[in-house]
């Protein structure tokens, strides 16, 4: 019975790669689930200042985006200029829709217990004038949302003489 | 007709095509975190409202135009300087000394650890005399408020607290640059963040950053997170953040 007696194996056999599949699909499979697509896109454009005294939001969920730049599109830009503009969600909006956006849209949209620690996120492009800003900024008083972050990026402290 | 056995596809292949959109989702995920200036905006004024006097010496006043160009003080200035100078007028007359006084800067006054303890034991009895839920609840705030003066004195011994009215007010134009806004908000609170490091190095050992991570790290065991709750609360009344935004203005370039 030659056919059923073993080769003597002769130095390190190769390892098998046959789960090698497996083992990238499981990845694939994480990288897929994390992957969180953005619902909605930017329509303008945010280039952030940097800081060096930033706070990292670890609660995502509680954060609402407030975006205010020139926009993206080239036909509302050839309309609008640079000037900065609001965004909402999808949409273009103006300082006076800011309110109800908080009221109808933004806080039902956390669960009751979570709506008091509700922040909001300024994503404010460098450029922008602070009469904007400081607009939206009175919005979000009257609407008494009042934790705001200032979405910058991250720098190192600046020396100082002591 | 013979039967033919249908080929096996060879799945070697298989590796490769998972390889694939593995790139893919790995160069599409954005792992971006939340970061920026973390602020709470004053409640809305009501119509008619008080305005405290305060004394010019306690305030450290920043101004904005619509130029960009700095008013600190009554002196111009350049953003760079502006931690400095913040920092100067925080420490003020000496925080666990005597320094030489200057009438541009606020007066620390000393807290004593025999003042402090009066003053709880007085709140203490009114809190036990009274059976108004209301007035029982503001008692316990001001009671936890000499607690955290207290925990101060334990870790760094008796200092000298900024007068309650000292704040670091900064206006600006409605023709400001948001970035300088930025820039200038982020100076003055790593000068505060700077003191707090200094003071939380020298008696802990830690920054004060990390002295906080900690602290939300283990905030779920209440017991574990007792003490480095107290470090943070002695850090904080030591140097309290005190960065107020005035309403803007139209300040016009001058």
């Amino acid at each position: 019975m030659a056919k059923f007696t073993q080769k003597k194996k002769k130095g390190i056999q190769a390892i098998s790669t046959a789960s090698l599949p497996d083992i990238v699909f499981m990845l694939l499979f994480f990288f897929m689930l994390v992957t969180v697509l953005r619902s909605d896109e930017p329509l303008v454009e945010v280039k952030p200042p940097s800081a060096s005294e930033v706070a990292i939001i670890e609660q995502k969920n509680l954060v609402k985006y407030i975006n205010i730049g020139p926009a993206v599109d080239k036909k509302v830009r050839a309309k609008r200029g640079d000037a900065a503009l609001i965004q909402l969600n999808d949409s273009f909006a103006t300082v006076d829709d800011i309110q109800g956006w908080i009221a109808d849209v933004a806080r039902p949209s956390l669960n009751e217990a979570d709506q008091k620690k509700m922040i909001i996120s300024l994503k404010v492009d460098k450029s922008t004038k602070m009469g904007v800003v400081s607009a939206v900024k009175q919005e979000l008083r009257q609407a008494s949302a009042l934790k705001i972050l200032y979405a910058t990026a991250e720098r190192k402290r600046t020396g100082s003489a002591n | 007709m013979p039967r033919r056995t249908l080929p096996e596809i060879n799945a070697g292949s298989m590796a490769d095509i998972a390889f694939l959109l593995l790139v893919f989702f790995l160069m599409v995920t954005t792992i971006d975190t939340e970061k920026g200036i973390l602020r709470q905006l004053p409640p809305p004024l009501p119509p008619d409202p008080d305005v405290p006097e305060v004394r010019q010496r306690n305030v450290f006043e920043v101004l904005v135009n619509a130029n960009n160009d700095l008013l600190v003080e009554g002196e111009y200035m350049k953003v760079g300087k502006l931690k400095d100078a913040a920092i100067k007028f925080l420490v003020a007359d000496g925080v666990f000394s005597d320094m030489p006084e200057d009438e541009n800067l606020p007066l620390r006054e000393w807290v004593r650890e025999a003042d402090v303890k009066s003053q709880m034991d007085n709140l203490e009895q009114l809190k036990a005399a009274t059976d108004n839920e209301d007035k029982r609840e503001s008692l316990d705030k001001a009671i936890e408020n000499w607690d955290k003066k207290l925990a101060a004195i334990e870790f760094f011994g008796e200092y000298k607290e900024l007068p309650g009215s000292a704040l670091i007010s900064m206006q600006n134009d409605n023709n400001t640059n948001y970035d300088t806004y930025i820039q200038i908000q982020n100076e003055l609170e790593s000068a505060v963040n700077e003191l707090r490091d200094q003071l939380c190095m020298k008696h802990f050992g830690i920054s004060y950053s990390e002295l906080a991570k900690t602290y939300e790290r283990l905030k779920g065991d209440e017991k574990a997170a007792e003490v480095y709750k107290r470090q943070l609360y002695a850090v904080r009344s030591v140097y309290p953040q005190r960065i107020s935004e005035a309403e803007p203005k139209n300040l016009g370039n001058y």
